[in-house]
């Protein structure tokens, strides 16, 4: 589904240059569902950037279904990340001047589809995380965990085959942090899809299929 | 799509309230002052009755006397009647051509009241180039001109002055010493139309003077103009050439000059003659007049367009996250300046419609302060569809630096808050 070769990220300013990610070669099969753990400032972040095509390696190719897309327009990549990946990130990023059905309602505004779809499938995909009885309320009346469900119906509300998830549950107490990676689990389970999640909680990281582990920019074993 | 833009440009706009006042202010007092300046421009240069007919129409007002040798020169609206009698009425090119005078002032009493007004002296195709709103009787005809009839035709102002409101046609009016009888009411005519310009129009011939003695300068004040009315609008430029063939072979009664520049002109180009002077050919410095209204307005709008782009700037960085989150879920870079460009002409059109209500209460204010004579400013729809273009304008050019910054941006670093 998603493979890198050979990715090195280099972060450059006038004085300093800094690897982040240094020969990363790896594979992320469809239906997976994959943890990528490590200490702070590992380059956790920056690979699952470059596998959802939010950040350009400097150097390496990423396929997503066997097609090379580094080199692609910003057109094609914005189409391929309203496509086919969901993202879902530790400080939620919601929008606060829109409502919550609003909020979920983003990745659709990309597509062809009428105002009446769009808000059936944002409600459905509400109802799948349980905040049906949310939706117009704003992101800031409502608590950590219900942001992160919203964020996670946003995520999934365009049925991607693959979601993205950095550190979900970072900003959670550990009851609310479980409840968000349940939905995951029931989310991979029902419908086949492809996860990737960045996460420091041990715990959380052994119920995922596989862990892969970052130190100073490498994968280790 | 356009639903959820505009909510949220309302709620940024809301947000912010500083930001939208400085904002709306700026678009909207500018935007007021150029809907006041158009409207002044439009209301001294616009077709508009009885200058309906502009687009085929010439006047021959301002001429200026020199000599090749001396440093004599003499210019102005200068004119005799004999000038444009010789070489303005033989012109064969124009379907009709009217000699006036311009206005004088004059004193009139009634019943112990003084009232004072503009008179002006006319030929019979005067009202037939001019396109007047009779709401009262009719124009004097040929017959008036060539046997010196003593008959007027007045404005609405001065039959509601002088005659009270009341029926007047038949009624007399003494002026320098002669009795006229009113023949007609016409509409009330603007002060920034010099050419129709007047309170009373009276048959050429009732002047005080030799009209056809031959001088080329007026002997007194008032001076000549003359009117002329083309079949078509491309017949403008051949009457221009006819004339200036004609004057070429004048002759000069005394030795002070032997040059005349000037002649058949649009309104337009006696300004620009008047302000940018002439070629060598005598041509008005049109572009010269064009140039200065274009530079003058660019200026006027450059100040508030990069407090705009400024503040555009802010508020588009600020938002670096939302761009982020909307690029991460598939928005591309076209889609979010086409995004930000909607919010932008959204805070314009509304400064625009602020702009448009403050622009009617000023017009208003000047209106009934009457400031200047007759002078009736108005928001017309040309006026209006202007400032639609200026806000137009405004927002594309306030718009497109900030969108097209913020688009260059990754997601990953949008989402950082426009840090890479």
């Amino acid at each position: 589904m998603i493979s890198l070769k050979e990715i090195e990220k280099i972060y450059r300013t006038d004085k300093i240059e800094t690897l982040a990610l240094k020969e990363i070669n790896l594979e992320i099969r469809k239906n997976e569902f994959v943890s990528i753990m490590g200490p702070s400032g590992c380059g956790k972040s920056t690979l699952l950037n470059i596998m959802g095509l939010l950040d350009k390696p400097s150097k390496g190719e990423v396929l997503i279904d066997s097609r090379e897309v580094v080199k692609f327009g910003d057109r094609k990549l914005a189409a391929i990340r309203n496509s086919k990946i969901g993202f879902i990130f530790q400080s939620f990023h919601l929008i606060n001047d829109l409502n919550v059905v609003d909020n979920v309602e983003i990745p659709l505004l990309y597509r062809r589809l009428s105002y009446k779809n769009r808000r059936k499938l944002a409600l459905a995909a509400l109802e799948k995380v349980g905040l049906s009885a949310r939706t117009r309320h704003f992101p800031n009346q409502l608590s950590g965990g219900q942001r992160q469900r919203v964020a996670i119906a946003r995520a999934i509300v365009g049925k991607p085959e693959i979601i993205l998830a950095d550190e979900p549950t970072g900003n959670l107490d550990s009851n609310m942090g479980q409840d968000i990676i349940d939905i995951l689990h029931d989310f991979h389970k029902n419908e086949n899809t492809t996860i990737v999640m960045v996460t420091h909680d041990e715990q959380i990281a052994k119920q995922t299929e596989r862990i892969l582990r970052l130190f100073d920019g490498c994968m280790v074993n | 799509m356009l639903k959820n833009y505009i909510k949220i440009a309302i709620k940024v706009l809301l947000r912010h309230k500083l930001f939208t006042f400085i904002s709306l202010f700026g678009i909207s007092f500018t935007l007021m002052i150029l809907i006041i300046i158009v409207s002044l421009v439009d209301h001294t240069f616009g077709k508009m009755a009885p200058e309906t007919r502009l687009d085929r129409t010439l006047s021959a007002t301002y001429f200026k006397f020199s000599h090749t040798d001396k440093h004599s020169s003499s210019n102005g609206p200068i004119m005799s009647y004999y000038f444009f009698h010789k070489y303005a009425k033989t012109l064969e090119i124009p379907k009709k051509v009217s000699i006036s005078s311009f206005h004088k002032n004059v004193e009139t009493y009634k019943e112990n009241k003084k009232f004072k007004m503009a008179l002006k002296y006319c030929d019979a195709e005067f009202w037939e180039i001019l396109d007047f709103t009779f709401l009262e009787g009719q124009p004097f005809n040929l017959t008036d001109v060539e046997n010196i009839n003593p008959v007027a035709v007045i404005t609405r102002n001065v039959k509601e002055k002088y005659f009270n409101d009341e029926f007047c046609l038949g009624e007399n009016m003494m002026i320098d010493g002669i009795n006229y009888i009113i023949l007609g009411v016409v509409e009330n005519i603007s002060i920034l139309r010099p050419l129709p310009y007047s309170d009373i129009w009276v048959p050429i011939t009732n002047i005080n003077e030799d009209l056809l003695e031959p001088r080329l300068e007026a002997v007194s004040f008032p001076s000549y103009f003359a009117l002329a009315l083309a079949e078509k609008p491309a017949d403008l430029p051949l009457i221009k050439e006819e004339f200036q063939n004609k004057i070429t072979q004048m002759e000069f009664f005394n030795d002070m000059f032997n040059q005349l520049e000037g002649g058949f002109e649009t309104y337009f180009e006696t300004i620009a003659g008047v302000l940018f002077g002439r070629s060598s050919d005598g041509g008005a410095n049109t572009s010269g007049l064009l140039v200065t209204i274009l530079i003058t307005m660019i200026l006027f709008m450059l100040l508030p367009t990069i407090n705009l782009v400024n503040i555009n700037i802010s508020r588009i960085m600020e938002r670096s996250t939302e761009i982020g989150i909307r690029k991460a879920f598939g928005a591309s870079s076209v889609t979010l300046v086409g995004q930000f460009m909607i919010e932008n002409i959204i805070i314009t059109l509304i400064g625009g419609f602020l702009a448009l209500i403050f622009s009617i209460v000023i017009l208003h204010i000047i209106n009934q302060a009457h400031v200047l004579r007759h002078v009736t400013l108005a928001i017309n729809w040309r006026i209006f569809y202007k400032s639609l273009l200026i806000c137009l304008f405004f927002s594309l050019f306030s718009g497109v630096w900030p969108a097209f910054k913020m688009s260059r941006f990754q997601p990953v670093e949008a989402l950082r808050g426009g840090q890479s």
